[in-house]
């Protein structure tokens, strides 16, 4: 059974790899949204400060402007406030120690068939399934 | 200002393919995460269909070694500090990242692009998310430590 999410996902996904295309082609830099949030907030490189704040402004404003257009958009996110603190501690702490997440280790790392990213991609998936799996059917917390 | 303007046009289709493939919907990524549950494979559709276009990139960077705006392209045409090396914060970190994706069903991307419809909670996680990164300097000369002294 085919699900139509599944083409909004590969449509959107499309649309984020030419996001990336184009900040690495035009630009000069890799998409990764930890590093560009991360280097800005810890100080370690603040050099191009301007160009990180107009991708990351684009990136709050833009989707919520069609969020409001399409008739609003749910995140779904836990009511738990321990999940959420901790989980955003362990998100922020975990892809700057390993110098990228999703978008940086897992679109920009594997396409190019960086070793770094793919082992980081393997390690981040089989962590947060293992969470997934135990947070829910073990603990029943998530 | 053509560098900040295409900086807000790659940011603006970025979160607009975010929000579109259903990646700021938390029960989309942690349906695919539990894989005991009610699987939901959207994920890897968005990961294979941004995976394409970058991967073109790569081939077109691998030519022209110069961004448009006179860059030189990383890993292309300036030598990667990190190099191909996977140590040990690549993975620890690596780890501790899947772990909070899985808690909460976020990551980086859309934790901000959602940060608009997110209410409080969106707001918490973020916040959470930028005291985790602001401390990770640190964290990480311990984990040199150890691993030094290891």
């Amino acid at each position: 059974m085919f699900d139509i999410a599944w083409l909004w996902g590969f449509v959107g996904g499309l649309m984020i790899g030419a996001a990336a295309a184009l900040y690495l082609l035009v630009n000069g830099r890799i998409l990764g949204a930890s590093g560009i949030l991360g280097g800005l907030v810890d100080g370690s490189d603040r050099a191009d400060w301007a160009e990180r704040g107009a991708f990351l402004a684009a990136l709050v404003v833009v989707p919520a402007a069609a969020a409001a257009l399409w008739g609003g958009a749910e995140t779904h996110l836990t009511g738990n406030w321990a999940l959420i603190i901790l989980g955003g501690l362990l998100v922020g702490l975990g892809t700057r120690l390993a110098n990228g997440c999703t978008s940086g280790h897992g679109v920009c790392g594997i396409s190019r068939l960086s070793l770094r990213g793919i082992v980081a991609t393997a390690f981040y998936i089989l962590a947060g399934g293992i969470v997934m799996v135990l947070g829910r059917h073990v603990l029943g917390w998530i | 200002m053509k560098r900040l303007t295409f900086a807000a046009v790659s940011g603006a289709l970025f979160g607009l393919g975010l929000l579109i493939s259903g990646m700021t919907d938390t029960t989309k990524v942690q349906g695919w995460l539990d894989v005991f549950g009610d699987w939901d494979p959207t994920l890897a559709f968005v990961m294979g269909g941004a995976i394409l276009p970058m991967a073109l990139a790569w081939r077109i960077a691998a030519r022209r070694r110069t961004a448009v705006l006179g860059d030189p392209i990383p890993f292309i045409a300036t030598a990667n500090p990190a190099g191909q090396k996977v140590d040990s914060p690549l993975v620890f970190g690596s780890v501790l990242f899947g772990a909070g994706w899985g808690l909460a069903g976020l990551c980086p991307g859309p934790a901000i692009a959602s940060l608009g419809w997110g209410g409080t909670g969106g707001a918490i996680f973020l916040l959470a998310m930028v005291a985790g990164m602001v401390a990770a300097p640190a964290a990480r000369k311990r984990l040199d430590r150890i691993t030094e002294a290891a």
